[in-house]
This record gives structure tokens, C-alpha cells and sequence, in this order.
């Protein structure tokens, strides 16, 4: 008896029961074979419906959110009080410190104090660009847009482009030049330069090497190739991490040459995804192919069918109508079978249950969809898959119609890794006497057994020159390091995955007087303080000579890209021959490596806002994990968050375990970018670095890797299971789904339990003769998980970041959530995401119970939240069933750093400690569109006022708007059979309502 | 045994009952104080780097508000003037004058005047200007008789009471749109009759009701909502 009363103690100190997990995996597998488990579920806790879970349930925030946890002296309490009590009727009554107001000398044409502008500008991500709009108040960039008008965007972004900003201003970024870490001038590198560079001119440059990323940029590419015309003999290499060796492999061995390949998924009726995350950031094209596969899931329309099969659970993965959890190194052998089902490859092993059940599915399906279907293969896939993928699209007719062959966006596609070893392999022969490293970090990326770290360290380069953003890993081995101009501050070209140029416009002057990379090549190549306007300026001039120059500039630069340079499609013949099968030494364990959703390879590791943004499935934040599948954590006996060492093939590294529902069996997961030595306050010293275990031969999995236990645990900071929230009945489902099936025969399905919503306490309003009732509809079919809303909600609203240990404690600030609902069997769910902002209930259970009144219902239905009147007694968020209302429990705001003061929105209210917060619906952007209107005497125009989250979802899944007005997007959508409310039962009458999610199954593929 | 003497029990009663008066004039007192100018800055001239005269400029020379305060009409912010709106004239009268040296400075070196806010309001409002000029309120309504102040000050206390006053019944204050910035304008009465087209009014509380259906003035409960101006 007190030995359990002890352990159910010990299991109440808990401080997230999500994590630690006292978790017994033989009881999750019990109670799912007793098969009385929820139907949804959002974590194995949920699933095993352990006494954690059901406390986390019941809880307003997560257990120690709201304790006082670190330790204080009864004194320090007193005083705290007793400074409280005095204080407390007098906080309002302070006297405003005088305010300087400082006006232009000259004010610049166009500029309007109080209104924002938008420049059009474009990001660069591995070469591929994010066209933007950024807004710019008084000349500041406070926030970052997809750019409506370009086919890449359509106004959507990913979150790599919505957090760039942070990285604008973080103030971790390198801000001078430096020579053996002493900070230099610029012109004390012009002057330590000039020998070498003499030197070199009379050795055809024999001793020069530049190393950059992937670069795509025609004038940066213009302007190497003119550097090397100079030094002959020198030679450009190319690394990056995350890079597509594998997919310029692939086509040359289908093609013969290195093509582009584009997908058109508006005439796809059937997608086969073979390990690629095309619905997520990072992918090339990404936040394009998510509109157009979100365009295609109209259940009233010809909603389309996803496969997916994948080595890692991924966003793109848990929204398909089928999905098949296998190995990397077995994706291979699926692409041959279902080649061979095509008949475009002989010799296709057969395979076995499931799996054969699966394929012949997909492939009957694909058969069926000849010109409108798609096979695609995931950069991570050996070049075979990505051939195959080529030969069975060719089979099935898709080439011109749903896939499209172009010439490489990459301006130099050459193999990478190859390069970097090449690279190595001079710096060893002692044939490098000036090294370039333009951006990139490869001393911390590069795979390990290419030693770069090493020979940067010692060899014998006489002159090593990095360039880059933040002062590295990288930087510290290298001689010199010139502080790099941010995109946002400098000049520059790109291209979108479809080819087209972008035009990378400035929005302020370089912070720190940096200078971007192309100003560095062309100050090498000999023009002493190049410009960046003027060399992209003067690129395209070269390039644009017939007609008038000017106005062909000036609209370039006002569109965000050049008219009519898309590639156009390009005829490749296909080789022809079998494509070979890639011999596979059996092992036992697989290692995936991948990059991270959140901060990509590990460049956006100071980012604090993409550091706490919960990875999409595993809710994640501050750190990585090792991902295994439920069956081998069976086996193993591990748990989440016990810490493990791998052994890859005699590399060691450690890390934590996360159990993923949906991983492949005997196979690990592991994401690269994390364990930074040199990153800054908030990425040095974070998670683990996989990197150190990554070699040439293994750069995206291995198999032969060890597992051992170590015996201790790590903390991990997970969100999933924090907000969540209760349903009353415990029967009525918080996400509605069907397949198209039930969904044709009972259209209403989502709407059943739903009470009348005549019978209230609440007192009435007659919300019907304003000329606005705000709400919002959410689409949940076209919601892929991708996490931009709520990175844009952050930047819009001057939302905080809290750091690993609060979010542990569950005080992250993110007004806005997004939820993962898996369904199914734990070994291959799938999932349902649904992104929870403030519901906006016309009956607010919130509201009743403020003593002050801080948060009031307005008259168009908004549940306002008065910053300033808040005392912070919390009784709203204890009241709201929603659980979306956070609390600044300690000073989460910054507000002594000078960048983020730049930063930050001024048309919101930063909020300080104490003070409850929550999603406005964007306040701000409806009473400037109310204003703009009312002054025009006309009503808001539907479409033009979107809310942060809205604008920037790619897949248009967020639609806000005007419900008094029957024609507004948002109330047609209100209008399906498919819309519900959130909890509607409780009838609190959300403004907020989902449209259930309808799948799409083949009966032929059902397992 | 009696301690204390009989009239302690008055002495007492009187205490408590002068307590409650005392609290209550320690409440009224702190009130006061709250809206004194002394927290307020109401009527008081704040330091300034040129002792600019609204008078001389708006009174004296006839200057329009919008002259200067250019974004009024399309923006949130009225827009203080760039140095080089000054020297549009300055750079031809009053080129010498000691008075101007910071304004001449100024635009020599490129460096801004640092002007001291007059009409400061906390953080956490959001006060537009476009949309009061739009509905027909007045720049003196808010502002006060700045054609006749010497040196710029606060008129009103810009607390949220002051602010409350008009958005409960707008009907009180607004005028025609084409009177916004006349700064003799006087609200209507039997002697001084205001049109608004062809309708003619000698009472302002009429006025303002014509008005607020013309210019489609929200009702009092929409703009006292607190997202109006606090978000």
C-alpha cells in the first residue's frame, strides 16, 4: 500500500507525464488488443489511457506551468507580496515618461508614417527560392509574406522564409570581420588579400578554391565563372549537407544528364510519394505542390489519393490515404516491383503480404490514372529509386502532363560530396593556398570521414577566407571571416524550383555593415567596392537587350521576379536499359539521417522561433531524437526519452529515444543540425550532433548500427499532449473524419451531437445586424501540418519565445497550435492535423469569469483580450475548454536586446508577465481593413483581410472572413455538410469551426 | 475598574466614522491627482528644441494643418514634418534667425530634430487619426485652440474617460467633414446656423445625429468595444 501510494507520488511529480513516461509499452500493447481504445488518439499515453494522461486532461496547463518551482526563501516571498499588495492598485496610476518624436530630414516619396510597405523580395534555401513580400514599417522589416503573384508562392511560405526575419535580427550574428578571431576592418582584409591574390594571378589562380552551397543565383554564378576566368587554374567546389546528389545521379542514369524535375499536382489523381516529403518546408517546390495537392481535396470535387512509402513518419506521410512504413534501404526494392508491375523494369522481386497488397493496389491505381498520376522519390533515395521513378512515369504516360522534365535551378550540378572530398584531397596534396568558403559551415556538416574540420585544422592553406552569416564552427578554423549581409540587407538574384528568377531586394541597410556573397566574388574577381545593386543591375542588362532596360528593371524589381524565365519543359529521352538494382549488405539496424523540420541542417539553429516550433509530429521543440518504432522499443526495451548510444559502423553517437508510432520496424531515425558548438545563446550546446556518425558511404542511411542503453534518461521538450483538450461525453470525436464513402452516404456525419443552439444562459446578441461577424474556417482536409501558420501567428503578434526548460514546464507562448490526431494501429497510423487558434466563442466561457474584465466580447463577435487590464488570475484559461489562452508566467519578453525592438509588430501590444494572452483573429489587420473601408464608405472587400495564419498557409486550409455575409468565402464554406464545431456540444457557438477531413482509400490497397 | 474615560467612547465612535471620510478624501485626493496635469501633462508646455509657434504659423500666416501634418487624412500617425518642410520657407525668410540654428543644423548634417511628443498616448492604445478626420471630427475637438497657443501643449487629458466621453455619444462633438480643420469653427446655435447641404441646423445635438447617419458613424456599443483601440 505505501509502496504504491510512493510511486503514484513520484508519477504526480511529473512535470509533463507526455514525456517521462512511466509508460509501460506492454500496457499500451494490452489495452490496443482490447481494442477499446480511442478512436483518435495523440500519444501512445492517450492510447494506453494512462492516469498521466487522464491528469494532463483535466489540468488548465500542464502540472508545474503554474508553481512556483524554483526555489525561493520565505523573505524573498514576503517582499515579493508585500511590494505586490502595495503596488497593486497603484499600477495605474503612472505618469508617462517623456517620448522623443523623431521626424525625417527629407522624407523619402511614398513613405507614410503609420502605414507598412511591401517590398517584393525573394529567400534562398539550398538554392531554391521562397518568393517573398516583407513588410516594412518606417523601414524596418517586421515581417515576412509569400509573394501572391509568383507561381512558387501564391502567397504561401514556408517556415524556414516566416522565421528568417529572427535571423535578421538576431543578435548573435556575426557583426564584424575578424583575423584569428580579433576583430578587423574590412579594409585590413582588403589589404591581407592583396598578396596572396598577386601571388596567385602569376599561378593562373593554381592555389585558389571556393567552396559554396548550392548556388542557383545566375548573377553570383555569372560573377564565379568571371573569377575563374581570371585565375584559370582555380576551382569552384560545391557542398552542402542537404544536398541532391541522388536526384542529379538518378537523372543521369535515366537521362543521361542532370535535369530538374517538376511536378504539376493539379492533374494528379494519384500521388505515390516513395519517400519524399513534398508537403513540408525544405522540399523544393514544397510550398507550390502543397497548393496544388490541397486544390485536390474537395471531397465534393475529384478529390485525389495519396500512397506514401517511407522511412521515416513524416507530415507528408500520415496524410495519405495509404501509407507503407519500410525501410530506406527497402523503398529500392518496392520502386523495382512496382516497375516491374508497370512493365518498364524486369526483374522486380515479388513482395510478400501487406506490402504486395499495397503494391498491387498502387499499381492498379496508377494503371488506371495513365497522364494523371504521379511517382515521385524523395532526395534522400538512392539514384535507382529516382530512375525508376522516372522510368514508371514515363510507362504511365505522366511525362509532359503531370511531370516535367527543365534544366537544373542548381548552377553548378555536380556531385557534391565528390566535390567536398576532392576539395579535401588538395588541401591534403598541399595544392591550396586560398580557400573560399562562401557561407556553408562544412566544418560542422560535412561528413566525417571526408575530415574537413581536420584538414582545415591542418593542412597547410595559407589563406582561409569564410564568409558567412554567423561566426561558426567553420569560421573559427578559418583565417579570416567576413561578416555576411543578410537577404534581407543585401542585393542579390535566385531562382524558384520552376526557374524563374527572383529579384532579391534589400529592405534596410546591413546591421553590421556586412557585405553578401556576390559583393565578395566580384571584390576577388578584381572590382574594388562592387555594389550589389549594380552588379545584379548590370547582370541583367547584359541579359535584357532588346527594348527599353528601365522599365523591364523596374518591374522586375516591383514583381519580385523576372517575366518569362521559367524553364520550359525540356524533351529527355530516356536511356533505356534495366536500371540496376543497388547491392545492399544486409544489416540488422537501419540509421536514417535526415534533415531536421525545424532547423533544416542546423543553419537555423539560433533561431528561437524554429527552435521551439513543434516538429510536426513528434511535437519536439530544443532538441532531436533518436525515432524508433513501437515494436523495437518493445524489444529493446527502451522508452522515450532513456538515452541510448549508436554505434555507426565504429561511429559512436548518443542521443534520447523518441517512440514514434508509424516508424519502420528494426530501423532508427535520427535529425541532423543539432548539437552546435558555435551557434549562439540559443543554439549552442543544444540536442545532439549527427553529423558525427554521418559518412559518404551512409549520407542518408546505413544499415549494421548498434543500439546500447545507457541507462539514463533526457528530458526532452515535447508539446504533444500539453493543450489537451476534454470532450464531456468522451464520445463525440474532436476531429471529424470519414472516408469518401460514409461521407457520401451520411454528408451530415460531422455535425452529429451537435446541440440545438437555441438553449443558452448566456445572454443573447444579435450579432446578425452588425455589418461584421468575424469567423473563421479551417479545412482540415487541406491542412498538411506544415507549421506556417504558426511561425507567421509568432511573427505577427510579437509572440515570445520561452526557451527548452519553460516549455517543459508547458508556458511556450504560441497562440496558436496544431494538433495531431493519429488513428489506427500504433505501428502505421494515420494521422489528422488541426491547427487551434482562439475559437472566438460567442458564448465564452472565458469571459463570465474575468473579476476585471479583461477579456469582453466585442460587438462582432471577437473575444477581446485587454492586455492592460489584465491582472492575471487566470480564471479564463482555467475556464476555457480549448485550452488556448497562454500566460506570461515570467518576463518572456525581451525588452532590452535594441534588434528585437526592430523587430517587432507595432501595431500589437507587447505583453509582459503576468498578463494572459491569446489569438485576436489578428485584431490589428481587421481594424486597419475596417478603417481603410470605412474612410473608402464601402465594407471590407472579401479576401483582402487575412489574418497572419491565413496568408501565409500555402495550402489555403485557414479561410477568414465576414459570416454576416452569405457570399463571403468563409460562410460558404460554413454552409458544408462537413463543417462542425470544436466541442460544439458544450454550444460556447465557436466562430472557429473545421471542415472534417474525408479520405480518399482505394478498397483494393486496404491492408 | 474603568481605564479609559468615558469620552474615549465618543472619541473612538468619531474616529471611526472620520475614517471612512478620511479614506474617502485619500481616494478623491489620489483621483484628483491622477488626472492632474502634473500625470496628465494637460495645458503644459513640454521642452522643445525650437520654441515653435502653432499661433504665429496657423493663425498668423494661415498655414493648413495638413501642411505639415501631411498623413492625417490616410494614416494612423499625423506625421510631424521633415526638416525639410521648415526650410521650405526658412531657407528664404528668417534665414539668420538664432532661434532656427537647431532646424538649419538639422538639415545640414542630415540628423533629425528631436522633438518631445506632445499628445503621448501609453503603448497599449491605438489611436488612428485618418478615421476621426473621416467622421467628421474636428482637430481643435481633441486638440484645443491650437491657432492660439504660443507654444504646443496637451489640451485635453487623453485619458480613456476623456476618450469614453466622445464614443459614447459622438453625436456631441462631430462636425460637417468639410469643417475639420477650420479652427473657428463653433458648434451650431439659434444665432449661428450650420448647413450640411440643404438642411440647416441650430442645435448641435441634431447636427450630430444627421451627421452620424451621413458619414455611417458606428453606434456607440461597436466603438466602445476595446479592440476599437486596444489590440
Amino acid at each position: 500500500m505505501m509502496k504504491d501510494e510512493q510511486q503514484i507520488k513520484s508519477q504526480g511529480q511529473d512535470v509533463c507525464p507526455g514525456k517521462k513516461s512511466q509508460l509501460k509499452l506492454e500496457d499500451v500493447r494490452a489495452e490496443i488488443e482490447k481494442t477499446s481504445g480511442p478512436q483518435y488518439w495523440r500519444s501512445l499515453e492517450e492510447l494506453a489511457g494512462t492516469p498521466e494522461f487522464q491528469e494532463m486532461l483535466h489540468r488548465e496547463f500542464p502540472k508545474g506551468a503554474s508553481e512556483w518551482l524554483d526555489s525561493v526563501s520565505r523573505r524573498g516571498f514576503l517582499r515579493l507580496m508585500g511590494a505586490s499588495m502595495a503596488l497593486a492598485g497603484m499600477t495605474g496610476c503612472t505618469k508617462l515618461p517623456l517620448e522623443p518624436i523623431v521626424p525625417y530630414v527629407r522624407q523619402p516619396e511614398e513613405v507614410v508614417p503609420g502605414r507598412p510597405m511591401f517590398y517584393a523580395t525573394a529567400m534562398t534555401l539550398s538554392g531554391y527560392a521562397s518568393p517573398l513580400l516583407v513588410e516594412s514599417h518606417l523601414g524596418r522589416p517586421t515581417k515576412v509574406e509569400g509573394n501572391p503573384e509568383h507561381p512558387a508562392s501564391l502567397g504561401g511560405t514556408d517556415v524556414f522564409a516566416q522565421a528568417s526575419l529572427l535571423d535578421l535580427y538576431d543578435p548573435d550574428r556575426s557583426q564584424t570581420v575578424t583575423h584569428l578571431g580579433d576583430i578587423r576592418s574590412w579594409d585590413r582584409f582588403v589589404d591581407g588579400i592583396r598578396g596572396p591574390l598577386t601571388a596567385q594571378k602569376a599561378l593562373s589562380g593554381a592555389g585558389i578554391r571556393i567552396l559554396t552551397p548550392t548556388i542557383s543565383s545566375p548573377t553570383l554564378a555569372a560573377q564565379i565563372k568571371s573569377l575563374l576566368s581570371a585565375y584559370p587554374q582555380a576551382k569552384w567546389h560545391v557542398y552542402e549537407p542537404i544536398n541532391r546528389d541522388n536526384v542529379i545521379a538518378g537523372s543521369q542514369m535515366a537521362f543521361g544528364q542532370p535535369v530538374e524535375t517538376q511536378y504539376r499536382l493539379e492533374g494528379a489523381n494519384v500521388i505515390l510519394s516513395l519517400d519524399a516529403d513534398f508537403l513540408y518546408g525544405g522540399f523544393p517546390g514544397a510550398t507550390r505542390y502543397i497548393r496544388d495537392y490541397a486544390n485536390r481535396r474537395n471531397p465534393d470535387a475529384n478529390i485525389n489519393r495519396l500512397y506514401v512509402v517511407e522511412s521515416t513518419p513524416s507530415a507528408t506521410g500520415v496524410k495519405a490515404e495509404h501509407r507503407l512504413p519500410l525501410r530506406a534501404s527497402e523503398i529500392e526494392g518496392f520502386a523495382h516491383a512496382l516497375a516491374g508491375m508497370v512493365g518498364v523494369n524486369a526483374g522486380g522481386a515479388t513482395l510478400e503480404g501487406e506490402q504486395q497488397k499495397f503494391l498491387a493496389g498502387v499499381a492498379k491505381d496508377l494503371q488506371g490514372n495513365r497522364g494523371a498520376s504521379v511517382v515521385m522519390a524523395g532526395d534522400h533515395q538512392s539514384a535507382a529509386v529516382h530512375a525508376l521513378a522516372h522510368a514508371i512515369n514515363a510507362a504511365l504516360g505522366n511525362v509532359g502532363k503531370t511531370v516535367v522534365y527543365t534544366d537544373t535551378v542548381d548552377a553548378n550540378p555536380v556531385n557534391q560530396t565528390e566535390s567536398l572530398r576532392e576539395l579535401v584531397s588538395d588541401m591534403h596534396g598541399g595544392k591550396v593556398d586560398l580557400l573560399l568558403i562562401l557561407s556553408g559551415n562544412p566544418a560542422y556538416d560535412a561528413p566525417v570521414d571526408i575530415g574537413f574540420a581536420d584538414a582545415l585544422e591542418k593542412t597547410n592553406v595559407g589563406m582561409r577566407v569564410h564568409v558567412g552569416l554567423h561566426n561558426t564552427e567553420t569560421a573559427a578554423l578559418c583565417h579570416w571571416h567576413i561578416n555576411e549581409a543578410h537577404y534581407l540587407e543585401a542585393w542579390g538574384d535566385t531562382r524558384a524550383y520552376d526557374g524563374s528568377v527572383c529579384i532579391v531586394q534589400p529592405l534596410i541597410q546591413p546591421l553590421y555593415a556586412g557585405r553578401s556573397a556576390l559583393e565578395v566574388v566580384a571584390f576577388l574577381g578584381g572590382q574594388a567596392n562592387a555594389n550589389g545593386y549594380e552588379l545584379v543591375r548590370g547582370y541583367w542588362q547584359k541579359q535584357h537587350t532588346a527594348g527599353d532596360f528601365d522599365s523591364f528593371w523596374r518591374k522586375s524589381v516591383h514583381d519580385g521576379f523576372v517575366a518569362g524565365t521559367a524553364f520550359a519543359p525540356k524533351n529527355v529521352a530516356m536511356k533505356g536499359g534495366n536500371v540496376p538494382a543497388t547491392n545492399v549488405e544486409p544489416g540488422d539496424i537501419e540509421i536514417n539521417f535526415r534533415r531536421d523540420p525545424s532547423i533544416y541542417d542546423g543553419r537555423f539553429a539560433n533561431n528561437g522561433w524554429l527552435q521551439e516550433l513543434p516538429k510536426p509530429l513528434t511535437k519536439l521543440t530544443w532538441d532531436n531524437a533518436a525515432l524508433i518504432g513501437p515494436a523495437m522499443a518493445d524489444r529493446l526495451k527502451l522508452k522515450t526519452e532513456d538515452m541510448v548510444e549508436l554505434d555507426v559502423r565504429g561511429r559512436k553517437v548518443q542521443s534520447p529515444i523518441w517512440i514514434q508510432a508509424g516508424h519502420p520496424d528494426k530501423s532508427i531515425t535520427v535529425f541532423l543540425g543539432y548539437g552546435r558548438t558555435r551557434s549562439g545563446r540559443a543554439g549552442s550546446e543544444v540536442g545532439f550532433d549527427m553529423y558525427r556518425a554521418r559518412t559518404t558511404t551512409g549520407l542518408w542511411f546505413t544499415n549494421g548500427v548498434q543500439i546500447r542503453k545507457l541507462g539514463d534518461t533526457y528530458k526532452l521538450a515535447s508539446t504533444q499532449g500539453y493543450q489537451t483538450m476534454e470532450t464531456p461525453t468522451g464520445e463525440r470525436p474532436l476531429v471529424q473524419a470519414a472516408t469518401l464513402e460514409k461521407y457520401r452516404d451520411e454528408p451530415k456525419f460531422a455535425k452529429e451531437g451537435e446541440p440545438p443552439t437555441a438553449l443558452t444562459l448566456y445572454q443573447p446578441y444579435d450579432y446578425k445586424k452588425e455589418a461584421y461577424a468575424w469567423g473563421m474556417a479551417i479545412d482540415m482536409n487541406r491542412c498538411t501540418g506544415c507549421n506556417n501558420c504558426i511561425v507567421a501567428c509568432q511573427a505577427e503578434n510579437n509572440i515570445a519565445v520561452v526557451g527548452k526548460e519553460q516549455v517543459v514546464k508547458g508556458r511556450h507562448m504560441h497562440w496558436l497550435r496544431v494538433d495531431v490526431y493519429y488513428e489506427g494501429d500504433r505501428a502505421n497510423p494515420s494521422a489528422h492535423f488541426q491547427p487551434v487558434p482562439c475559437m472566438q466563442c460567442e458564448n465564452a466561457p472565458c469571459e463570465v469569469v474575468c473579476p476585471v474584465g479583461a477579456t469582453v466580447h466585442s460587438t462582432e463577435g471577437l473575444n477581446d483580450m485587454v492586455y492592460n487590464r489584465c491582472i492575471g488570475t487566470r480564471y479564463c484559461s482555467n475556464n476555457c475548454p480549448y485550452k488556448v489562452r497562454r500566460f506570461n508566467f515570467l518576463l518572456f519578453q525581451d525588452w532590452e536586446t535594441p534588434q528585437y525592438k526592430m523587430m517587432r509588430n507595432p501595431d500589437v501590444s507587447i505583453r509582459s508577465r503576468g498578463v494572459m494572452e491569446k489569438c485576436t483573429y489578428c485584431i490589428q489587420r481587421i481594424n486597419e481593413h475596417r478603417i481603410d473601408a470605412e474612410r473608402a464608405d464601402t465594407l471590407v472587400k472579401d479576401g483582402t483581410l487575412q489574418t497572419a495564419c491565413q496568408q501565409s498557409c500555402p495550402a489555403e486550409a485557414i479561410i477568414f472572413g465576414n459570416i454576416n455575409d452569405p457570399n463571403s468565402k468563409v460562410s460558404k464554406l460554413k454552409s458544408l455538410d462537413r463543417n462542425y464545431s470544436l466541442l460544439g456540444e458544450l454550444n460556447t457557438r465557436p466562430r472557429t469551426t473545421y471542415l472534417a477531413e474525408i479520405r480518399n482509400p482505394n478498397p483494393e490497397a486496404e491492408g | 475598574m474603568q481605564i479609559f474615560h468615558r469620552s474615549t467612547n465618543t472619541l473612538s465612535r468619531a474616529t471611526i466614522f472620520g475614517a471612512v471620510f478620511v479614506i474617502a478624501a485619500l481616494f478623491w485626493a489620489m483621483a484628483q491627482i491622477q488626472r492632474s496635469p502634473y500625470v496628465t501633462y494637460a495645458g503644459v508646455a513640454k521642452p522643445q528644441p525650437v520654441p515653435f509657434s502653432h499661433q504665429h504659423h496657423v493663425t498668423g500666416l494661415g498655414i493648413d494643418c495638413r501642411y505639415c501634418h501631411t498623413s492625417v487624412e490616410t494614416s494612423s500617425f499625423a506625421g510631424i514634418p521633415p526638416t525639410k518642410t521648415c526650410m521650405n520657407c526658412h531657407s528664404q525668410i528668417w534665414t539668420n534667425a538664432a532661434l532656427l540654428e537647431p532646424v538649419r543644423e538639422s538639415y545640414r548634417s542630415d540628423k533629425s530634430l528631436q522633438w518631445t511628443r506632445v499628445n503621448q498616448l501609453p503603448d497599449f492604445v491605438y489611436f488612428n487619426h485618418s478615421i476621426h478626420i473621416n467622421k467628421g471630427v474636428g482637430c481643435n475637438t481633441c486638440h484645443g485652440p491650437v491657432d492660439k497657443m504660443p507654444l504646443m501643449y496637451q489640451f485635453a487629458s487623453l485619458q480613456m474617460e476623456w476618450c469614453l466621453e466622445c464614443h459614447r455619444a459622438p453625436e456631441k462633438f462631430i462636425r460637417p467633414r468639410e469643417q475639420v480643420f477650420n479652427m473657428r469653427y463653433e458648434q451650431p446655435t439659434s444665432n449661428k446656423v450650420v448647413t450640411v447641404g440643404d438642411a440647416k441646423f441650430e442645435d448641435q445635438i441634431a447636427l450630430g445625429r444627421a451627421l452620424i447617419k451621413k458619414y455611417n458613424v458606428r453606434p456607440p456599443m461597436d466603438i466602445t468595444t476595446c479592440s476599437t483601440c486596444h489590440r
